[in-house]
């Protein structure tokens, strides 16, 4: 259905005569089928859905407009997702035995079948589209607005959602100094972790002294937990390249870098494609909308390091070079990429650009917080019901998104604690759950915004062993430049080790508390600065679930083996003497007909017989 | 392609331009599956840079290999949420009974196994993903089971041991 396939616009007159003509092809009463093909919908198969419906398309006929593969929908434990046009009909959960029914019924019959829609599991009640689950209802999108929508591949459907009208209106109508004066006033903060102010950032390049100037995206989202990037660059990637050109148009930069982490190949292949589409249509390279304005990007694959998410680092992955962070007093603003000035901004950073062009500073600013404005987009993670990306204004409170959006914990169990802000973030105990959610409330209970992961976590998570996770993938991350990092988080994680085995000595709180706040104070980089945190917050929240372990020998949340025993329930016990086959120990014994007994003596703790019981006998006591 | 050419095609494909070395590498690590210390000899002396200086990327980023890899690809994301949902022990059991390494390959160059920080796709967590394909919600046993059934492809093994 594409429209003049190779046109190249030589004004921002022709791009809108063009979205024009885009829109009146598209009938408001088109059928299309849209099948989600994110990475974790893709997981489950939903390429094969869209190869089926168009298979089943070309057979059946009809008057079918199309099918389309689009991005991540969001919600991401029930996949994979479909949603059919007209009436936004949204089924989850979609096998491939289904595509012929759903073919049959809502494509040609415009029926709805009931089975694949959303039940909402309190109220018994199914939604027919998104906007009636709880899930989407409290969201408020603009980065991911068109997510889910458009065919990430075709910046037809880009354009006719109304992209790159704000590129148009930026280089037509306003001065670089205008966009500028708007995204300062819009109060964008950068949503990378550090929350720095977006427009103060650009200006100070602008206003730095030397020739060329770069913009750099960073797409090495490597905070583990998180995918809000990953899912924007691969649902929309021209909403970030149209951030990014309309960036470097205010700075006066005419070469930008997008920065994507190793992990991601989806999210490479669909912004190489936007790339190559948008210099075919003038949107790119040279004299872009026959502005005589100039600007190109280009790819860079991370090598896998997670260090490589911390400015300067990225910038000497940019270079060729090992990602080793460098000194901060050195403004990247002023001598970064090359020794430049230049600009770097995170993927969802660029992605809120275009919004706020189009809609005005006042607009963007009436969202969120004092302090904090517009939305933040969310990977909600863990132990909760609704596993998957939501976007959100500032300020909305933790309950409201764990609870009313992501359905509380799963299995009933109670909440523990919300980790917010990645590896370096902090956990967040049940008594904050009322506190609003934005970049200085979280810096105050000790932990951070970050880059939007949020892990829930349950009464049985050990938050001694969640610290000392965190601290060894900090370990194995640290880059090794500066000595408090490198030494400090190895003997951090010593320390961890030896309590989470039951080795802990009574002075080791006060050893891991000087070592942090050393890191805090003497560590080069943001990430050494802020690697203590896991081990500080949760001292300061879970101080008792340390102090179990250290002098009971116990771990409350019957997680790190050998501080708590297995026992068979006597009143559970079927006698069926599987647990006595699988255990390695031969510490079981149990004639027929009798409840099986644990000999504690012998018991290497394994907890074989726990994942045998076929009738949850074996408890954790 | 023969030997000497592949390195002189990828650096042309950045015009020999330094800063563009992690892509060469990563390009030389797509063509031969790792990074023969041949090629890499070779990249040096074509960009005019000491071997070192590749050494040095080729040890500092995760996801280049000095050494050949197996014939699939194991990789195990040990992010949080896969670790709060079991992956370390699924990551054990891998390594005892294939006897590999993190970063390494099977004795008998049936695969690689990695376990990487986070893949991005918590919702279905743990994951595995072998050669491209992705395992969501594994257990021990599914992991196993998936891995056990991986055919050794007899060539292979032949023409490793020719080197």
């Amino acid at each position: 259905m594409t429209v003049a396939t190779s046109k190249r616009f030589s004004a921002p007159a022709d791009l809108e005569q063009f979205r024009d003509q885009l829109l009146r092809r598209t009938r408001p009463s088109a059928r299309t089928v849209r099948v989600c093909i994110g990475t974790g919908c893709a997981a489950k198969g939903s390429r094969k859905l869209y190869e089926l419906f168009v298979q089943a398309m070309k057979e059946g006929g009809g008057e079918v407009e199309a099918a389309k593969c689009v991005g991540c929908h969001g919600f991401c434990e029930r996949g994979p997702i479909v949603v059919v046009q007209p009436g936004d009909i949204l089924y989850q959960r979609v096998e491939e035995p289904d595509v012929a029914e759903i073919f049959r019924e809502t494509v040609l019959g415009g029926r709805v079948v009931e089975r694949l829609l959303y039940e909402d599991a309190a109220t018994k009640t199914r939604a027919k589209t998104a906007r009636e689950i709880p899930f989407y209802k409290a969201q408020q999108r603009i980065v991911l607005a068109h997510n889910g929508e458009i065919d990430p591949r075709s910046i037809d459907d880009y354009i006719a959602v109304g992209g790159y009208s704000a590129l148009a209106k930026a280089l037509a109508t306003m001065a670089p100094e205008e966009v500028l004066v708007a995204v300062e006033r819009s109060g964008l903060r950068g949503r990378g972790g550090g929350g720095f102010p977006t427009g103060r950032k650009w200006r100070s390049c602008r206003d730095a002294h030397g020739q060329p100037k770069y913009v750099i995206c960073n797409g090495d989202e490597g905070d583990p937990g998180a995918f809000m990037d990953r899912s924007v660059m691969e649902g929309n990637p021209h909403a970030v390249i149209e951030g990014m050109i309309i960036g470097a148009y205010a700075i006066g930069s005419h070469q930008g870098y997008v920065y994507v982490r190793n992990e991601y190949p989806l999210a490479v292949e669909h912004l190489k494609w936007a790339i190559g589409q948008a210099r075919e249509r003038g949107l790119l390279g040279d004299d872009i909308l026959g502005t005589g304005f100039s600007f190109d990007i280009r790819i860079n694959r991370g090598g896998g390091a997670f260090v490589c998410g911390e400015s300067t680092a990225l910038m000497a992955s940019l270079e060729g070079r090992p990602g080793e962070p460098r000194a901060k007093y050195v403004h990247t603003v002023e001598h970064g990429l090359w020794d430049k000035p230049s600009n770097l901004n995170n993927v969802e950073t660029w992605a809120n650009v275009p919004a706020i062009v189009n809609n005005g500073a006042d607009w963007f600013a009436a969202i969120g917080t004092a302090k904090s404005k517009g939305t933040k987009v969310f990977s909600l993670v863990g132990e909760v019901v609704n596993t998957g990306l939501i976007e959100v204004p500032m300020g909305m409170t933790l309950r409201r998104i764990i609870f009313d959006i992501g359905g509380g914990v799963k299995g009933g169990r109670q909440f523990k604690a919300v980790q917010t802000g990645g590896p370096s973030g902090g956990c967040i105990p049940a008594q904050f759950l009322d506190v609003p959610v934005d970049f200085d409330e979280l810096t105050k209970l000790g932990s951070m915004m970050g880059s939007g992961g949020m892990i829930v976590m349950s009464e049985d998570t050990c938050m001694v062993s969640v610290a000392q996770y965190f601290t060894h993938f900090l370990m194995d991350e640290s880059c090794g430049k500066c000595t408090p990092c490198r030494e400090g988080l190895a003997q951090m994680h010593n320390i961890l080790d030896h309590i989470t085995h039951g080795e802990g000595q009574p002075g080791d709180i006060g050893k891991l508390e000087r070592i942090g706040t050393i890191l805090e104070v003497a560590a080069l980089c943001a990430l050494g600065k802020t690697a203590a945190n896991p081990v500080m917050s949760t001292l300061r929240y879970f101080r008792e679930e340390y102090d179990a372990h250290i002098l009971q020998k116990r771990c409350p949340a019957k997680q790190c083996r050998g501080l708590f025993r297995y026992e068979i329930g006597v009143e559970l016990c079927k006698a069926c003497g599987l647990c006595r086959k699988h255990c390695p120990a031969e510490a079981i014994s149990g004639a027929k007909k009798t409840p099986h007994v644990i000999d504690q003596a012998k018991c290497t703790r394994c907890g074989m017989c726990l994942e045998k019981c076929p009738f949850n006998a074996v408890l954790k006591v | 392609m023969a030997d000497e050419k592949v390195v002189e095609e990828i650096v042309r494909r950045y015009d020999g331009e330094i800063g563009m070395l992690i892509p060469m590498m990563q390009d030389l690590q797509a063509a031969c599956g790792y990074l023969p210390v041949e090629q890499l000899r070779r990249m040096a002396d074509r960009l005019e840079v000491p071997l070192s200086r590749l050494y040095a990327v080729a040890t500092f980023y995760t996801s280049f290999r000095l050494a050949p890899k197996g014939q699939h690809e194991v990789t195990l994301c040990v992010g949080t949420v896969c670790h709060l949902k079991g992956a370390g022990a699924i990551s054990e059991m891998i390594r005892q009974e294939f006897q590999v390494e993190a970063g390494g390959t099977t004795p008998d160059g049936l695969f690689s196994f990695q376990p990487v920080n986070c893949v991005g796709a918590c919702a279905l967590a743990p994951v595995m993903i072998v050669d491209g394909k992705y395992y969501d919600g594994v257990t021990k046993d599914s992991a196993m089971g998936v891995l056990r059934k991986l055919p050794l492809a007899p060539e292979a093994i032949k023409a490793e041991g020719k080197k």
